[in-house]
Parts: structure tokens; C-alpha cells; sequence
């Protein structure tokens, strides 16, 4: 499949989204609301719950499946007091040595008066410092649009799944052709060049395993993820707190150079 | 705000240059003897790395490192190698932030500038890593950073490769700051994107130049997306001061004493 029809699949309003992975993944799920700073953000739904019998922290991203639903979660583009609201939730996780699971879809962060105002840039970069040193597993999981900084923000972690129709880019891929031809509709070769596919960034290394779709329906894809997730958090229950941050630091530092 | 003077060399101190604020012209020379700051007008001129490390850093005390780094075009991405050889040409950088050890008023510290003559000062793998080997080193020899940001973000035709250097340089940051050590972020004219969403707003202590435009989404793309215009001074350093994001704004000609009475107070 070429990648700008990949990136057609991750934006599909019929493809499963957080809320959908949050209810099969997980029983006795109880959602918690607001940042305790501003507001609460319906682009990020969080709780805990529990995966097999292991309590978790889940931080999911929703765009929403009614129109409704996607005002409410603004299309699934945080804001500040979004990101903030996932902090505040790992830190509860890390306190009381609960693993961490952040699910990834969105264009990307809120661009808005508002968010600005309210610091966007600062909230990301918050996270991105503060989750390379919480002191429990952390997962994260691209299950749709994976829209740059606005996607990192709940994606510093010690392994990055992606579901085979998922994309992550630094750029979308109509802004990079804007940029580049100074044409939009050249998205698809500019899908292309990016590099954004699970499969190109697994076989360059920005993250670790893709999750196969292709004749799969939604509750066997979730099922193969849950299966991969608990497989993950088996092995880092095992490494001492300081081992794991290590990794972390790791994973990053070796990327580029 | 001016047009560029294509080098610092000294036969080009008497090159004319032209304030886009108020179209006064001036020569290099004039310009740099007032800390590139418009003597009409008192417009700010993105600075060049050198420049500024000249304006900051105690004379003679500068070593740079890792100045040899360059950027390659790993993902084989359309018109970059080209674009990597422009910029290295008008900027006479190998890349797009100068890092190094020096003294501000006798206090030893680590610096990294930022040069937006290079692409934009946009972040690739280089940029990344140079920075991160400045707090990893920082953290080694127990120094503070000081960091002059400016930026148009992430730098695309690197890919997820510069997404990816937002978390590693945050990390870094993050050990410097957990050894207790002093972070300063300086913001200029312009830093938005990855940066402004990394680095730029992990110090412990933010300063900013007046009327340095910062912020996370362009002004464009804010409004296309809401429609709406958007208000006189919007992420402008002011605005950030109003809201809470920056500590201090600081004048041009001020900051090298600011910063070292800040470096001062850690010691």
C-alpha cells in the first residue's frame, strides 16, 4: 500500500479510535477529568483500569466518531490543559507504580489563539522532559495519526508500537507539499519522501513493532496489541527503575547520530 | 529585519545595510558596534551565532565543539543536499547552532546558539545532537547552560529523525536539570515549532529579547484553522511575559550583564 493511502486509513472517520482501544483493552475502567490547572481537555480521555488483572494508567487520544463527538473532542486535537491533564495522570501512575500506556491519534496539537495563550509549546516540551524520567513502564501506542509534536507529547516511551495503517510524521504530509512544490495536492509523493509508515520507521528504527491490519478486523487488531503490550510490560516489570530510565534515555540518544 | 551581509569578514565591516523597520541605512561595522540593533530606529537584526557569541561571551574565551558535524540527507529527501550547501555557504556554518565552553564575566559556562541564517535554524540530526552533547557535557563537567534559541521547528526533510530529537535533547535537559545544575534559555526572533515545544521552554530561568516573535503553530495556520484574526501582539515576548511563559525580557545591550548576575546567584 502506498503511504499517502495509509495516511487515508489513520484519518478515516469509520477506523477505530481511543475510546474504542480504551473499552477492549482494558475492564473496570474509571475515566478521570481535567489538568487541575485550567479545564479538561475532551481531545485526551484518561484512567485507570485494569489489563488482565494488572492495574494501568491509559492516556488516549480520541477524534471522536459523530460529529458530536468531534466537537466535543475538538477532532481529536489537544490543547494545553490536554497534555497537561496526561501529566498529571503519569505522575498518579508513577506514584502508585502503576504502568503507563498512552494510545496516539491526531492531526496534531490544537493550533489556536487560546492555545497559545495558555502556552502549547511549553505543555509539550513539559511532557516530553517529564516522561523520560517516570519512574514506571511506559508504552505508547500510534493507532491512527501520529500529527508531530502534538503526537511526541504522549510519546516518549520505552517502546513505540504502531498499527500497520498508523502513520507519524513530523510534518503532514499536505503542509510538507506546500512547502516543498508549493502545491498541496502533491500530499501523496510527499507521503512518500517523509518516510512515515510503520514499516519505514520500524526498519529505521524510531520504533519497535507494527501490529498487522490487513484482513484483521478492529477487535483482532486490539487483541494482538493487547497480547504485545502485556509481552512489553512483563519484561520492564523485571528491570530495576534505574535500568529502565536508562533504556529510555537510551532509545532517544541513539537516533540521528 | 535588515538585509544580510553575506560574511563577518572585516573588508565587509563598511557593506551598507538596509533596516526593514525604518530603511535607514547602515554600515556592518556601525551595526555590530551596536550589537546589531538599528541606531535609527532601535529595530532588532536576527543575529548571526558568531555575532552573538561575540556580544556574550568574555573575549578569547570561547572553544567550540563539535563545529565539524554535518548534516547528511539520510532519508534521500528531494532538493536537500542542495539546500544544506546554500545554507552552508550564506551562513558560513556547517550547521544551524554553534556550541561550546566560555566565560560570561568570568563565569565558566556552557552556550549553544542557534542561527536562523542556516535554514532557518530549523532542528535535523545535527542540531539535536550537537545540543545534546553540550548538556551531556555540561552535565559531565557540572556547568551551567546557557541557550539562545531561534528556529522555524523541526527540520522536515530529516523526517521523524528530527521529530525524535525534540525527546533526546529534552532528556538530556532533563539530566542537567535533575543534577541540579542552571539551565538559561535566551528566546529571539523567531523561535516557533519543535523548538519553542522542547528545549526553548525546559529552562529553569526563560529570558526573552523584546519583541522576539515566540510561539508553538504559525500565524498563518492559526488562522486558516479558526478563522479568526488574530490580536496585536500575539506571541510576541511581551504577550509570553503577559501570560506567564517567560521570566524576564531583556534589551540586547543588557543581556550579557543579566545573564552573568543570574550565573552570579548559582555560584
Amino acid at each position: 500500500m502506498k503511504a499517502y493511502e495509509r495516511v487515508m486509513q489513520a484519518r478515516n472517520s469509520h477506523r477505530a479510535m481511543g475510546l474504542f482501544y480504551i473499552q477492549r483493552l482494558l475492564s473496570n475502567f474509571v475515566e478521570m477529568h481535567g489538568d487541575r490547572r485550567y479545564s479538561d481537555d475532551g481531545a485526551i480521555v484518561g484512567g485507570i483500569g485494569l489489563l488482565n488483572d494488572m492495574p494501568v494508567t491509559i492516556i488516549a487520544m480520541e477524534r471522536g466518531s459523530t460529529v458530536e463527538e468531534r466537537v466535543k473532542r475538538n477532532f481529536g486535537c489537544p490543547s494545553p490543559e490536554g497534555y497537561r491533564k496526561a501529566l498529571r495522570l503519569m505522575k498518579q501512575a508513577e506514584k502508585f507504580h502503576r504502568p503507563v500506556i498512552c494510545l496516539i491519534d491526531t492531526s496534531g496539537a490544537y493550533c489556536g489563539i487560546g492555545a497559545e495563550e495558555r502556552g502549547q509549546g511549553q505543555a509539550i516540551a513539559e511532557n516530553l522532559m517529564e516522561m523520560m524520567t517516570l519512574k514506571t513502564p511506559v508504552l505508547s501506542v500510534v493507532i491512527g495519526e501520529g500529527g508531530s509534536g502534538g503526537a511526541l507529547a504522549l510519546g516518549v516511551a520505552d517502546s513505540v508500537i504502531m498499527l500497520e495503517n498508523a502513520v507519524y510524521s513530523v510534518i503532514s504530509p499536505e503542509g510538507c507539499a506546500s512547502i516543498l512544490w508549493k502545491d498541496a495536492s502533491k500530499a501523496a509523493e510527499a507521503a512518500e519522501v517523509l518516510k512515515i509508515t510503520a514499516h519505514d520507521l520500524k526498519k529505521r528504527g524510531i520504533i519497535e513493532t507494527v501490529i498487522p491490519e490487513e484482513n484483521r478486523t478492529n477487535e483482532e487488531i486490539c487483541d494482538d496489541l493487547k497480547a504485545e503490550l502485556l509481552k512489553r510490560l512483563e519484561k520492564s516489570a523485571k528491570l530495576p527503575v534505574s535500568k529502565l530510565l536508562e533504556e529510555r534515555y537510551n532509545r532517544y540518544r541513539k537516533i540521528g547520530l | 529585519m535588515f538585509g544580510l551581509g553575506k560574511t563577518r569578514e572585516p573588508e565587509n565591516l563598511d557593506v551598507l545595510m538596509t533596516c526593514k523597520a525604518c530603511a535607514e541605512q547602515t554600515t556592518y561595522g556601525t551595526l555590530l558596534q551596536n550589537a546589531m540593533v538599528c541606531p535609527s530606529c532601535g529595530a532588532y537584526m536576527r543575529m548571526r551565532a558568531r555575532e552573538r557569541i561575540d556580544l556574550i561571551m568574555d573575549e578569547g574565551s570561547f572553544s567550540e565543539m563539535d563545529k565539524g558535524l554535518k548534516s547528511k540527507n539520510i532519508l534521500s529527501f528531494p532538493e536537500y543536499d542542495e539546500k544544506i550547501q546554500k545554507a552552508m555557504e550564506t551562513s558560513g556554518e556547517n550547521e544551524a547552532v554553534v556550541c561550546g565552553i566560555g566565560s560570561i564575566e568570568g563565569v565558566k559556562t556552557a552556550i549553544f546558539v542557534m542561527d536562523s541564517h542556516f535554514m532557518m535554524g530549523s532542528m535535523g540530526t545535527v542540531v539535536g545532537e550537537k545540543i545534546t552533547r553540550l548538556f551531556e557535557r555540561a552535565l559531565k563537567d557540572a556547568l551551567p547552560v546557557i541557550g539562545f534559541t531561534t528556529s522555524g521547528g523541526a527540520r522536515m526533510q530529516e523526517g521523524m529523525f528530527s521529530l525524535m530529537q525534540m525527546a533526546k535533547v529534552s532528556g538530556a535537559v532533563k539530566r542537567h536539570s535533575d543534577a541540579g545544575l542552571l539551565y538559561i534559555a535566551v528566546l529571539t526572533d523567531p523561535t516557533t515549532g519543535g523548538v519553542t515545544a522542547s528545549f526553548a521552554m525546559e529552562a529553569d530561568i526563560t529570558v526573552a529579547e523584546p519583541n522576539a516573535l515566540v510561539g508553538f503553530a504559525g500565524q498563518r495556520v492559526i488562522e486558516q484553522t479558526t478563522g479568526q484574526k488574530l490580536p496585536e501582539g500575539f506571541q510576541r515576548s511581551e504577550f509570553l511575559l503577559k501570560h506567564g511563559f517567560v521570566d524576564l525580557i531583556e534589551e540586547r545591550k543588557k543581556l550579557k550583564y543579566t545573564l552573568s548576575k543570574i550565573l552570579k546567584l548559582h555560584r
